[in-house]
């Protein structure tokens, strides 16, 4: 049981950077999730906690330990690894009790860890099978089992669903979130699937270009983003955006409205106007998620404004149906009820609920 | 009229061109065709001239009289056939197993070396084995000159008495080990490199997280994963080792007083020097059961790793 605790940390390869100044805090049994596109430097993040790389400068503390010249064997981590990197040569039980035998654990409690996380993983059927003649989900399995048997103190994950189809991977983050509750380990996990870090993490860590966008819950990142990485990059599918200019008056007297056309035009929240104030008579970057274009039903609730958009696709899933109309030649999304949806062509009338709309600056591509 | 015969004939024409073009459509007739150059190559230069010798070796010196088993029957009765057979398994084993544990160690420090430079290092490590090596083990020849060679010279210069280094049986044996490792060892480390490059750099890590040291990273993931190249590579190479010519006529010729020799060169002493064909022929076939024995186990090994993927 530990935390972890980044400094300042730098990577650089060949010169160019990876990770470029991270300062991360994980608190004692946090389930944290980084998450951000190719490239980001999360997993690079990932392999400096496990000590697989170096870190170019900064410090990386494990409990209360500096471990930056600590190698890999001593710093007490498990890591599941994309690919698994199951020993194809030895079986499965085998496998989960390497690391034990290296450390020269007595034979009689090598067998009662594996065999505990064997049932906690619902393997022990599988334990004298090799690699080879498993699934893909039974080698998740194993690759967990082989990190929960050393009982670390810090659990890392390299995007370890990514190789699993579509309906597995569901399954298996289910999986990894219960195995989590009954082993309650300081985790630190890495994707870009960001629905895979909404669902998993106590906190999700949010980074691009290699640095840290935003930090926060699920909840957070998904209703306050701070920046237009997080705004854009989280949710699906993914936000609107529309360049927009902040204009004094709105149908009261001392509003503002956001002018995204010249027919279409929005009031905004008198909560936000304060907020939004500074800003006025600038041109803004206008968010809005595509469930906060909705059809139109009955009155109108406070900060929901109608409009009518021609629709140019209009996307059934089943559920709900997803329709794009273009304002000034950008492409908006809204999820409409299936049952009134709308045919492409057609005028329909759509709802905005501009309580939970986001102004970007887009000279700093904060949210303001 | 024409029309009638056409008819008559049609039917029985058609099977017999279908039937015909089937066969030859067929896979395994197609993949017969493709390999038949190599099987008319293995016939003329193999197979023939090992039933070839086989006769041979039943015929007496003039090659007139059938002996039956005379030959085999005079050879063993003669010491230096079993000296032969000695030195022989002596020199292959020996040599095989200095070439693999060099090439695997250099194997590994190439490995290690940055992708950069590697291919400069492999391209040098590897000239013993591309130089031919009836050139190669002429200057060696030089080098274990008694009286003027750079081994004995820089031994006089630490005030050490030189070595007949050819002259003494013992020393002529290491000799010829040293040299065939030496042309040898490169195969080894290519092919070792390349089984390295195949185990994915993941394990190694997942191992390093495991707690093993470099030692047990190699005891416990390299050589397990390696295992099917080792064995392959080590028993191919005692088939050619044992078969060795040109480095033992070439260095010692077999000397000092046949202490030296393998089958394949006394084979050639007795029956092309000596005049003694059929005699020569009985000792290279000693060659062929210890190598049938040999490239069974390769084809069985080969035949398991096939079930194994």
């Amino acid at each position: 049981m530990a935390e972890v605790a980044l400094r300042n940390i730098v990577k650089t390869f060949d010169r160019t950077p990876a990770v470029a100044g991270i300062d991360l805090n994980i608190n004692d049994r946090e389930f944290v999730v980084l998450v951000g596109p190719s490239g980001c430097g999360k997993t690079t993040t990932l392999r400096m906690i496990a000590g697989l790389e170096e870190a170019t400068s900064g410090e990386i503390y494990i409990g209360d330990q500096l471990v930056n010249d600590v190698p890999p064997k001593d710093r007490d981590i498990a890591m599941v690894f994309q690919n698994y990197a199951l020993y194809p040569h030895m079986t499965v039980y085998e496998n989960m009790s390497f690391g034990l035998r290296l450390k020269k654990f007595p034979k009689a409690e090598i067998k009662e860890r594996v065999e505990n996380a064997a049932r906690i993983l619902d393997i022990t059927n599988l334990l004298d099978r090799r690699p080879k003649q498993l699934s893909g989900g039974q080698r998740q399995r194993v690759a967990m089992g082989r990190a929960i048997v050393r009982n670390p103190k810090v659990f890392l994950f390299d995007e370890p669903l990514s190789n699993l189809d579509a309906k597995l991977r569901v399954q298996m983050r289910m999986e990894i979130k219960k195995v989590h509750q009954k082993v309650t380990v300081t985790t630190v996990y890495v994707t870009h699937d960001q629905i895979e870090a909404m669902t998993l993490a106590d906190r999700v860590v949010v980074m691009n270009g290699g640095k840290i966008e935003q930090i926060g819950s699920p909840n957070e990142v998904y209703h306050r983003p701070t920046t237009r990485f997080v705004a854009g990059f989280i949710g699906s599918p993914a936000m609107n955006f529309l360049p927009c200019r902040l204009v004094e008056g709105s149908n009261g007297s001392a509003g503002l409205s956001v002018k995204l056309s010249d027919k279409l035009t929005f009031p905004v929240p008198p909560d936000r106007v304060g907020r939004y104030r500074p800003h006025a008579g600038r041109e803004l970057l206008f968010g809005l998620r595509p469930e906060d274009i909705i059809e139109k039903r009955g009155d109108l609730p406070p900060g929901r404004t109608a409009f009518d958009a021609q629709l140019d696709v209009v996307e059934p899933m089943g559920m709900e149906t997803m329709v794009y109309f273009l304002v000034d030649g950008t492409e908006v999304c809204g999820r409409v009820n299936p049952a009134v949806a709308g045919k492409p062509g057609e005028t329909m009338p759509l709802v905005a609920d501009l309580n939970h709309m986001h102004l970007i600056d887009p000279k700093t591509d904060q949210v303001l | 009229m024409a029309d009638a015969v056409a008819r008559d004939l049609r039917i029985p024409v058609v099977r017999r061109r279908v039937g015909a073009r089937a066969l030859v459509s067929r896979k395994s007739m197609i993949a017969f065709f493709f390999a038949l150059p190599l099987i008319l190559i293995v016939l003329c230069l193999v197979v023939y001239p090992a039933f070839y010798s086989m006769h041979l070796a039943t015929l007496n010196k003039s090659m007139t009289k059938f002996v039956g088993f005379g030959n085999f029957e005079f050879l063993f009765k003669r010491n230096t056939f079993w000296m032969v057979v000695e030195q022989s398994v002596l020199f292959a084993v020996t040599a095989v197993i200095f070439k693999a544990v060099i090439g695997f160690v250099v194997a590994h420090f190439v490995h290690n070396i940055p992708l950069k430079g590697q291919r400069k290092w492999r391209g040098m490590l590897l000239i013993p084995w591309v130089i031919p090596p009836a050139m190669s083990t002429l200057a060696w020849l030089w080098l274990f000159d008694p009286s003027y060679s750079a081994f004995n010279w820089i031994l006089n210069h630490l005030g050490l008495a030189g070595i007949p280094w050819l002259g003494n049986p013992y020393w002529a044996r290491a000799g010829i080990i040293l040299v065939n490792v030496w042309v040898g060892s490169p195969f080894f480390m290519i092919m070792y490199l390349a089984a390295l490059k195949s185990v994915p750099e993941q394990l190694h890590e997942a191992a390093a997280i495991d707690g093993a040291n470099w030692f047990q990273k190699i005891w416990y993931v390299n050589l397990p994963m390696m295992r099917n190249i080792i064995q392959i590579t080590a028993l191919f190479s005692l088939i050619v080792t044992f078969a060795n010519f040109d480095i033992v006529k070439i260095l010692t010729n077999g000397g000092p007083v046949d202490q030296t020799h393998v089958f394949a060169t006394w084979a050639f002493t007795l029956g092309i020097w000596g005049n003694d064909i059929p005699l020569g022929a009985s000792v290279s076939l000693f060659m062929f059961p210890i190598l049938a024995v040999a490239a069974g186990l390769i084809l069985r090994n080969i035949r398991n790793r096939g079930n194994e993927a």
